[in-house]
C-alpha cells in the first residue's frame, strides 16, 4: 500500500538570537523519517520540548522545514504553491491541543463551520442542512448552530474543532494533543468519536501526546521522539509489550499505573528512571540519551547509532542493537 | 486503630461571584490519619482543592467558609478546630505544622530571591533559625534531602537558572524544611514530564517514610494514586461519593462514578478494550442537581437520586460510599 504521507529526513532548526546575530540553533527537529498509511493512526510520543509538536506543524506548513522531504499523496508539500497549496490545506487538517484558543470568540458554531467550506468553494445545496448533520456525526445538534464558543465546554469545543475538520473531508488530520486539556471522564469521550470517524471515513490521523495510555489506545503504529530524533518506531502493541529503545523503556516504566497491584510491582523497576532531557541547543554527542542511559558505551558517547530494523516493522535506533 | 491527625467535619465552602453562590464543596467530612498517604481525586472543579486549602483557611475573597470544623490533633495530644484560630495562630502552624507543595513550580518560587534565600526564609518565619544566614546555611541540607545535585553551589542560583523538575525539588524542600506533621500536596507533578514526575514520587515517599509525616495528596491522576497512596478520597462536583483503601475502590470500586472513572483511563501496560466515557459533562455548583449530584450522568439513578442526597454509609470496613443503591 501507498503511504498518505512520507517525511524524509525532516529537520526544522530554530535561531536563537541575541542582538540580530544568530548566537546558536535549536534543533527541536532532526532528521526525523516515517510513512503513515491510509486509515491508519501513527502514534508520536516524547516528552515536553521533543519536537513532536513541530514535527506536526512541520508536516502542515504551518511552519517551514529547515530541510527534508514530506510527500503528500505523493506530492512534495515543501514545495507545493498556489492552487496545489489550497489544495493541500484542505485535505490536510490539525486539531489543536487548546479549545478554548483555537475557536473564534466572536464566531457561531455555523459561521465556524462553514467558513473553511466557502474559501475552499464547496457547493453545499443547504448549508443549514450540511452543518447539522456534522454537528450530529459528532455528538452535537440543531440546538446548538447559533451558539457562540464561550457556550461550550472543553469538550463541546473540541467537537465542533472536529465537525469543522470533517466538512472539508480530508483525507488526513494532525492530531495535537487533542484530549489533553479534557478531564478524563470527557477524554475517553473524544477518543472513542476519533476512532469511529476514522471507520467511516477512514483517516489517517498523526496523533501526537505525551501520554502513553492514550497513544496506545489509539494508534496502529508509533514513533517515540527524544530530543527531535525518533528513538523507535513499531506497532504500538510491540513497542508497548517489548520495548527495545532504553529510553522507551524508562518511559513506559515512569508512566503512573492505574492499579495498585501492578503499581507496587512496578515501583521496584523505577530505579532506573533519571535525569532530565538536556536542552536542544547543544545536544549531546553521540546518541543523544546516552547521558541517562544506564547501558552507555564508549560509541553511544561518539556516534550517533543507526536506525536498524529488528524484527518485522520494528526499528530502533541504538548500539545495542545495531553493529557499528 | 489509626489515630487521626485531621478530622474535617461537614466542610462547606462558597464562593460569592456575580454570577452566583458557586457551592464549591458542601458537606464534606473525612479523616486524614496519622502517618498515611491519603488521595484526594476527582475532575476539574470537583474541590479538591479547595478542600485542602480550606483546612488551613487558605480561601481568599470572593471564597468563604461557610461551615464546618477542622479538628487537628496536636502534638502533646490536645485538639484544636483550625477555622476558629486567630489569624496569628493558624499562620504559626501553616507552613510549620502542616506545609503545602502547589502544583506550578514556576509560580510557586519568588523569581527575585534565590532558592537558599527562600528555603532558609521558610526555617526563619517559625523560628527554626536565628536569622536568615544560619537559613541559607541549613538550606543546603534541606536541598540535599530532596536530592537537588550540587546543593553548595545551588542555594545561590535563582529559580530560573533551574529546570522544572529541579524547581519543584526546591518547592518540595521549602515544604519540609520545618519537618511538618501534615504535608499537602497539590497535584505536585502535573507540571512535569513523565519521567520527571516518577522521581519526583519517589522522592516525595523516601521523605514521608524517612519522617514518618502524613501527606494528603490532591490528584486528576489515578496512576498517581494507585502507586502512591494507602487510602482514597472520591469526589464529584463539591461532595465526597467514596472513601476506601486504594485497593478497595480500584477493585472494587462501589460508586458508578468511581467506577465510571477507573474504565475511563486506558491503563498503557494493560489491554484495551474500548473506553467507557461518561455521558455528560460536570454540573455548574451554582445551581447543582438535586438530589445526588451524579445523577444526570448515572446509569442507575432512580426517582430517589433526584430527590434526595445519599448520606455516606460504610459497606465493608474503612469502605464508604455516598449512593442510593447501598
Amino acid at each position: 500500500m501507498e503511504p498518505v504521507l512520507s517525511v524524509e529526513n525532516l529537520k526544522k532548526y530554530f535561531p536563537v538570537r541575541s542582538l540580530l546575530r544568530t548566537i546558536a540553533w535549536v534543533k527541536a527537529v532532526d532528521g526525523v523519517s516515517f510513512d503513515i498509511y491510509p486509515g491508519e493512526t501513527f502514534g508520536l510520543v516524547g516528552e515536553s520540548g521533543c519536537g513532536k509538536t513541530t514535527t506536526g506543524r512541520t508536516i502542515l506548513r504551518l511552519i517551514q522545514p529547515t530541510s527534508g522531504r514530506i510527500l503528500f499523496q505523493g506530492k512534495d508539500v515543501t514545495k507545493l504553491k498556489g492552487k496545489e497549496l489550497l489544495w493541500f490545506r484542505r485535505h490536510a487538517q490539525i486539531m489543536f491541543q487548546d479549545p478554548y484558543s483555537s475557536l473564534d470568540p466572536r464566531q457561531t458554531v455555523f459561521n465556524t463551520i462553514m467558513e473553511p467550506v466557502k474559501f475552499h468553494g464547496i457547493k453545499v445545496d443547504d448549508p443549514e442542512e450540511f452543518v447539522i448533520k456534522l454537528l450530529e456525526s459528532v455528538g452535537l445538534n440543531e440546538m446548538h448552530l447559533y451558539r457562540y464558543p464561550h457556550e461550550f465546554s472543553g469538550g463541546q469545543r473540541q467537537r465542533i474543532a472536529l465537525a469543522k475538520i470533517l466538512a472539508l473531508r480530508p483525507d488526513f488530520v494532525v492530531l495535537d494533543e487533542p484530549t489533553s486539556a479534557l478531564d478524563v471522564s470527557v477524554q475517553a469521550n473524544i477518543l472513542n468519536t476519533l476512532k469511529e470517524l476514522q471507520k467511516d471515513y477512514g483517516f489517517s490521523y498523526l496523533f501526537i501526546s505525551h501520554d502513553l495510555g492514550v497513544v496506545k489506545y489509539m494508534s496502529h503504529r508509533m514513533g517515540v521522539m527524544y530530543l527531535g530524533k525518533l528513538v523507535e518506531v513499531g506497532p504500538s502493541t510491540k513497542i508497548f509489550e517489548n520495548p527495545l529503545h532504553p529510553y522507551t523503556q524508562m518511559l513506559l516504566s515512569a508512566i503512573p499505573v492505574p492499579d495498585p497491584e501492578i503499581a507496587r510491582e512496578l515501583k521496584a523497576k523505577r530505579k532506573m528512571v533519571k535525569g532530565e532531557p538536556p536542552s536542544p541547543i547543544n545536544p549531546p554527542a553521540g546518541c543523544r540519551f546516552h547521558p541517562r542511559c544506564p547501558f552507555a558505551k564508549d560509541i553511544c558517547r561518539r556516534e550517533e547509532p543507526p536506525f536498524v530494523k529488528v524484527e518485522d516493522d520494528h526499528y530502533v535506533a541504538c548500539w545495542l542493537y545495531a553493529k557499528s | 486503630m489509626p489515630e487521626p491527625l485531621i478530622e474535617i467535619k461537614n466542610l462547606s465552602v462558597y464562593f460569592y461571584t456575580y454570577a452566583g453562590i458557586v457551592k464549591a464543596i458542601e458537606d464534606v467530612s473525612f479523616d486524614i490519619y496519622r502517618g498515611e498517604t491519603l488521595a484526594l481525586v476527582g475532575e476539574t472543579g470537583c474541590g479538591k482543592s479547595v478542600t485542602s486549602r480550606a483546612i488551613t483557611r487558605l480561601i481568599e475573597s470572593p471564597g468563604r467558609i461557610v461551615n464546618g470544623q477542622v479538628i487537628y490533633h496536636k502534638d502533646d495530644g490536645s485538639k484544636v478546630d483550625l477555622l476558629t484560630l486567630s489569624d496569628e495562630e493558624i499562620r504559626e502552624i501553616r507552613g510549620n505544622e502542616i506545609a503545602y507543595i502547589f502544583q506550578d513550580p514556576h509560580s510557586s518560587l519568588d523569581p527575585l530571591y534565590t532558592i537558599g534565600y527562600q528555603v532558609g526564609e521558610a526555617m526563619e518565619v517559625h523560628g527554626k533559625v536565628k536569622n536568615i544566614k544560619e537559613g541559607i546555611t541549613k538550606a543546603v541540607n534541606v536541598l540535599r534531602e530532596v536530592m537537588l545535585p550540587d546543593p553548595e553551589n545551588r542555594v545561590k542560583n535563582y529559580p530560573h537558572e533551574l529546570s522544572g523538575g529541579m524547581k519543584q525539588r526546591v518547592v518540595i524542600g521549602v515544604g519540609i524544611a520545618n519537618n511538618p506533621r501534615l504535608l499537602i500536596a497539590d497535584e505536585p507533578t502535573t507540571a512535569l514530564d513523565v519521567t520527571v514526575q516518577a522521581q519526583i514520587l519517589d522522592l516525595l515517599n523516601e521523605l514521608k517514610k524517612k519522617y514518618n509525616a502524613t501527606v494528603l495528596l490532591i490528584t486528576h491522576n489515578l496512576g498517581v494514586v494507585a502507586e502512591t497512596a494507602q487510602r482514597v478520597v472520591v469526589m464529584y462536583a463539591g461532595k465526597i461519593v467514596e472513601i476506601g483503601t486504594v485497593d478497595q475502590v480500584f477493585h472494587n470500586p462501589l460508586h458508578p462514578y468511581t467506577a465510571a472513572l477507573l474504565k475511563a483511563v486506558p491503563n498503557p501496560l494493560g489491554e484495551i478494550e474500548t473506553l467507557e466515557s461518561i455521558p455528560g459533562t460536570v454540573p455548574n455548583l451554582i445551581t447543582p442537581p438535586t438530589g445526588c449530584r451524579f445523577h444526570p450522568r448515572c446509569p442507575f439513578a432512580t426517582q430517589t437520586c433526584r430527590t434526595e442526597v445519599p448520606s455516606l454509609k460504610e459497606i465493608e470496613p474503612n469502605h464508604f460510599v455516598a449512593c442510593h443503591r447501598y
